[in-house]
């Protein structure tokens, strides 16, 4: 039976009224009341997304044995063409109806938590605003009716990001900051929109209904024309990759999230971790059926693209000292995981098992990663400071804080029964009936995983008291409470029935814990906690010394692998120095001095000639007689 | 009377008004209540352009009436419109209405500074009207002259060499595009009928193509450097950053259009064949400008020479577009032209109010500037994010038409030179986020701006208008992507 879910509209009116009510008279709100409009209006959208998730997977969105795609509403924006047209809408189907839920309770706990977090702040009201326009830009990507409407909603998302990033925009890093996320981001949705300039002409269709149906015009094109060796559906994937690997961070688009982190830590929770940071997979999820049939090189690529991107990411988080940037590492090495994962998966049933897989370390990796910084948020907020080296001893003061950080750990560990387990367990299953070198890869990840995050947890919460300017307490029962929450999300997630819910063809199939993958898994990353309990639960020069063991591949971590170093070259000394630049002076020397000498040359040529025109008599008559006579001479001596 | 002849006669009057009055105040009163009428004259016109189309009338321009000029050589004042020439009406009013709150605090020789400002309109408005060669010739000398005056007189910086080089630099384009001019006339009736200056009838013969070559080349020259065609751009930075607000707001907002405007309604429609053969080498120097306008506004200092190399950048876009000849990207092209000539006009309105309060144009000599005028401050992020193509703000309309229109033609070379214009949306960014972190955010630089006064009411109202506009087209723009498509049917008809 299938349900009419035309009032999932207001799932995004809400929250774009929001925003517009809290930007025009914000100000004669105040603060606090500001706060608490954005947050309730966001319970609503979170009550809405919540109704709509249960409705849809408890029989709403189920017709012939599977969950079926809903176009619950949808109207033309704009004609590009006789054929091509944008809509707005809002699409139900497994993935949409989960990041709905996803997104809306992440983006609540964060509202709530910055009634706290921000208190006092100036600009709460704009903060507030912002907030409200990220949620209705994310909520709009994720029930995109076609790909274009996402596009605009993916920029739109990027420029909320943009404006929270550099929300404290008196402060020069939060400036460069913010603008580093947009232009890089920027720099792959020129990827993304030439990918969908070639998706369009091949297939004439935003439509994503008709290009993901397997018995679609899309996908029977198998690829369309060949260029370069490649087809154009080819090249077109790749390219609409790129969009996702740059707004989700992945090697060699990643520069920008370590540096996002001088927004405020709740805006980290929310976009740079649990929901804007994997609309690349969310992307690449959503067209996964055309990846699957027309593009199987582009998965290809995916695959280890999100492959290298978790191992990259895990080793340059082992050196961080920053407790921000240690999380930004681990979540651009979480999403490496995720995009991995829809690389080597296949298409339905049992064979879309990583499909299934990566949508559900979504799921948890959302709620984990958002306790970890909300948790590292709740820290920051009782030190004033982001640096582990001024962090110590903190389970003594902060309680709440302390346990809800540690599950969160053992989360992203992959302990069992936390739900970290489960995903990791099937992605890794995945990646072993794919390709064995993917699957060491990640195994090892899984180990570098759980030794930084304990190495972070057992730094910050074990250890000496540091030198407090006062002692460190609590935080205030908004932030714990959400912290609270989340961490229930953490562990009981791992018991949602995944497969029977979210699948790569929407057909429900059995999957079970793989054993023989599993338990040398979770071995690992004992390992991994057991190392971090050896070297950092108390201060001893064992890190140092086992630095400066390592001491080149230590530096070259701790460096961040010298990327920024490269792309600082690339913009400041190519595209500034010897792009810019002499088009500048090419323009004002060569072009306008062309002009210039045009002026004057004929400013000279008639100043030389001018004095033809004297207006003296005496002169025309000198000059007529000379002719005269030097005419004469030529007539009577040269012509005969 | 024509309600089109009010466009000219309301400025007209205004100006009579002006020369009535005594001082300064009623100056600006008059002028108000002028470019206000005329601003809603321009929407009564929209209005019932719309109506006549809804009721079914499907002529090509509607709201037609005709006189006899100079019987001889069969001029004639003829005027009408199609959905291409009320968008720009309607552009114009706004960006000249804006103009004027924009110059409310003008202090020397105001009277003849608003005269000579909308004389100025006054050719501008007449030139979209005119459907007649030489009357639309006629009104665009009459919106370049001004120019000069207005420059010369009330601007700053080496304003008399940059006076001189912008109407030099338009009138050598003037004399190419008379030249193309009289080529189409006396080739108007090749089967031996009387020769006519009058658009529509032309267009239902066949220009011989030898003559096409000839003239096209000239045409569209001609209206090129008008609409920045590189290397013919460089009156652009200097007579910007000379120029006093209103006539830059006025300049780059709708003159810099009389050129795109006029190669498509002249250049392309009359001679459609020459177009399609030589399209390809004004396809390159338009990628050119398109690339080379956004790396060159990079590295500038001075905000008005941003601006001006930005305009070089999107102005090229709007040529680029009318010559890839269908009807998307051509829809574009019109979207571009309203939407820089808004956008473009709000920078320039802002520069000259953020100049007014600092003194200076340098971005390294200001920052932090958000804190002191936030308003100022929040509407120049807003013109920038338009300028990037941020969805929901006018120019990503205008883009998107333009890349999905482009990269449909048939041919690699267009596609391929679509995918190096669709670059600049990057370069756009760069310089874009460039000023506004270097000028807008960060710690107040200079202790002498901490106590600048935030926009006054004439300065919000300018700002507003303009801003709405932007919003408009870029939540909703399927109203007006309509009236521009459906217009473009005879024309793309018989350009294929």
């Amino acid at each position: 039976m299938m349900t009419d879910f035309g009032y999932t509209t207001w799932i995004l009116i809400i929250p774009f009224i929001t925003f517009l009510l809290l930007s025009f008279f914000g100000m004669r709100l105040k603060g606090l009341p500001a706060g608490i409009t954005g947050t309730s209006a966001l319970g609503v959208v979170a009550l809405l997304s919540w109704y709509t998730a249960i409705t849809y997977f408890t029989g709403g969105g189920i017709a012939d044995g599977g969950f079926q795609k809903i176009v619950a509403a949808n109207a033309v924006w704009l004609n590009l063409s006789d054929h091509l047209h944008i809509d707005m809408g809002v699409l139900l189907d497994p993935i949409s109806v989960m990041m709905l839920v996803v997104i809306s309770t992440v983006s609540l706990m964060v509202h709530i938590y910055s009634l706290g977090y921000m208190k006092g702040e100036k600009g709460f009201e704009r903060y507030y605003a912002f907030l409200s326009l990220f949620t209705f830009s994310m909520m709009g990507l994720v029930v995109a009716t076609n790909i274009f409407q996402m596009y605009i909603f993916w920029e739109l998302v990027g420029v909320s990001s943009y404006l929270l990033i550099g929300f404290y925009y008196d402060r020069p890093s939060a400036v460069a900051a913010s603008k580093k996320a947009f232009i890089v981001t920027r720099f792959a949705d020129m990827g993304f929109l030439v990918g969908i300039l070639i998706l369009s002409f091949t297939t004439k269709t935003f439509d994503f209904v008709t290009l993901t149906d397997i018995n679609g015009p899309a996908i029977a094109s198998k690829g369309g024309a060949v260029f370069m060796g490649m087809s154009l559906m080819t090249w077109s994937m790749i390219f609409i990759f790129m969009g996702g690997a740059g707004k989700s961070a992945m090697f060699p688009l990643h520069i920008w999230l370590p540096d996002a982190m001088e927004g405020p830590t709740p805006v980290s929770a929310l976009i740079h971790a649990a929901t804007m940071v994997v609309a690349g997979v969310y992307l690449v999820a959503r067209m996964f059926p055309v990846y699957y049939f027309t593009a199987p090189e582009a998965l290809h690529i995916i695959a280890w693209v999100g492959a290298i991107s978790s191992l990259f990411a895990a080793i340059i988080a082992l050196t961080q000292t920053d407790i921000k940037r240690v999380l930004a590492y681990s979540t651009i090495s979480q999403i490496g995981y995720m995009i991995f994962s829809l690389g080597v998966s296949g298409y339905g049933g049992h064979d879309g098992l990583g499909f299934m897989a990566s949508n559900w370390h979504l799921f948890n990796h959302a709620m984990f990663k958002a306790l970890l910084f909300l948790g590292a948020g709740s820290v920051i907020h009782a030190v004033h400071s982001n640096d582990m080296k001024d962090m110590g001893g903190l389970r003594r003061y902060m309680p709440v804080t302390n346990i809800t950080f540690l599950i969160a750990c053992l989360t992203i560990a992959g302990v069992p029964p936390l739900s970290g387990f489960f995903s990791k367990d099937e992605i890794l299953t995945a990646a072993l009936h794919h390709n064995k070198l993917l699957f060491a890869i990640e195994y090892a990840v899984a180990g570098l995983t759980a030794f930084y995050m304990f190495r972070l947890y057992f730094s910050v919460f074990h250890g000496h008291d540091r030198h407090y300017h006062h002692t460190p307490h609590e935080s205030p029962a908004t932030m714990t409470v959400p912290l609270i929450i989340l961490a229930f999300g953490s562990v009981f997630a791992g018991f949602l029935p995944f497969s029977r819910l979210v699948t790569s063809d929407g057909a429900p199939f059995e999957s079970h814990i793989e054993w023989s993958v599993a338990i040398p898994s979770v071995a690992i990353g004992l390992l991994g906690i057991g190392l971090a309990w050896v070297m950092y639960r108390k201060e001893t020069a064992l890190p140092d010394r086992v630095a400066s063991f390592f001491s080149h591949g230590y530096r070259w971590a701790y460096n961040k692998f010298y990327i920024d170093e490269v792309y600082i070259f690339i913009t400041k000394k190519i595209i500034f120095r010897r792009i810019s630049q002499p088009v500048a002076w090419f323009d004002r020397h060569i072009v306008d001095g062309t002009m210039n000498g045009i002026a004057y040359v004929t400013q000279s040529v008639s100043s030389m000639i001018k004095g033809l025109q004297s207006g003296q008599l005496q002169k025309y008559g000198y000059v007529f007689i000379t002719g005269v006579i030097a005419l004469a001479i030529v007539f009577i001596y040269l012509v005969k | 009377m024509n309600i089109l002849t009010w466009l000219v006669i309301i400025p007209l009057l205004t100006i009579t008004g002006i020369l009535l009055v005594k001082d300064a105040r009623q100056t600006k009163i008059v002028s108000a209540i002028g470019m206000g009428i005329q601003l809603i004259v321009a929407f009564v016109i929209v209005f019932m352009y719309v109506n006549l189309r809804k009721s079914g009338n499907t002529d090509e321009m509607v709201l037609m009436s005709s006189f006899e000029w100079f019987k001889s050589l069969n001029i004639y004042y003829t005027v009408g419109v199609d959905g291409i020439s009320v968008a720009m009406i309607a552009l114009t009013s706004l960006v000249v209405f804006a103009g004027v709150f924009a110059s409310w605090e003008m202090e020397d020789l105001k009277k003849e500074f608003f005269i000579s400002l909308i004389l100025l309109s006054t050719g501008v408005f007449g030139f979209f009207i005119s459907l007649d060669l030489f009357t639309m010739f006629l009104f665009y000398e009459v919106a370049v002259i001004p120019m000069y005056i207005l420059i010369g007189i009330w601007g700053s910086g080496p304003k008399e060499y940059s006076a001189m080089k912008l109407t030099l630099m338009l009138m050598g384009g003037s004399a190419l595009l008379m030249v193309g001019l009289f080529g189409i006339y006396f080739n108007s009736a090749p089967d031996g009928g009387e020769l006519t200056f009058n658009i529509l009838e032309i267009s239902k013969v066949t220009i011989p193509i030898e003559a096409q070559r000839w003239f096209f080349p000239f045409t569209f020259v001609g209206f090129g450097v008008l609409g920045a065609l590189f290397p013919l751009h460089t009156w652009s930075p200097d007579g910007h950053s000379s120029a006093p607000t209103a006539v830059s707001m006025l300049h780059a907002g709708v003159l810099m259009k009389l050129g795109g405007y006029g190669a498509f309604r002249v250049a392309m429609f009359l001679m459609p064949e020459a177009a399609a053969e030589m399209a390809w080498i004004f396809i390159i120097l338009t990628t050119i400008s398109v690339v080379y306008g956004a790396f060159g506004a990079i590295v500038q200092k001075d905000l008005k020479y941003i601006n001006a190399y930005s305009s070089v950048s999107h102005c090229g876009m709007v040529l680029f577009a009318v010559l890839m000849m269908n009807k998307t990207a051509m829809t574009g092209a019109v979207i571009q032209m309203i939407s820089h000539g808004l956008m473009t006009a709000l920078f320039f309105a802002l520069i000259g109010m953020i100049y007014g309060r600092t003194h200076t144009r340098m971005i390294n000599e200001m920052g932090g500037l958000m804190k002191v005028i936030p308003f100022l401050g929040v509407a120049y992020v807003i013109a920038g994010l338009a300028s990037l193509g941020l969805p929901g703000l006018s120019g990503f309309v205008a883009e998107m038409n333009i890349f999905f229109g482009a990269f449909e033609h048939p041919e690699t070379f267009y596609r391929v030179a679509t995918i190096i214009a669709v670059s600049s949306i990057v370069i756009t960014a760069v310089y874009i986020l460039r000023v506004v972190a270097i000028l807008l955010l960060g710690p107040i630089r200079d202790n002498h701006f901490v106590g600048l006064g935030d926009a006054k009411w004439y300065e919000k109202l300018s700002l507003v208008t303009l801003i709405t506009g932007i919003v408009y087209i870029g939540m909703a723009p399927l109203g007006l992507s309509s009236l521009i498509r459906e217009s473009l049917i005879p024309i793309i008809d018989k350009l294929l």
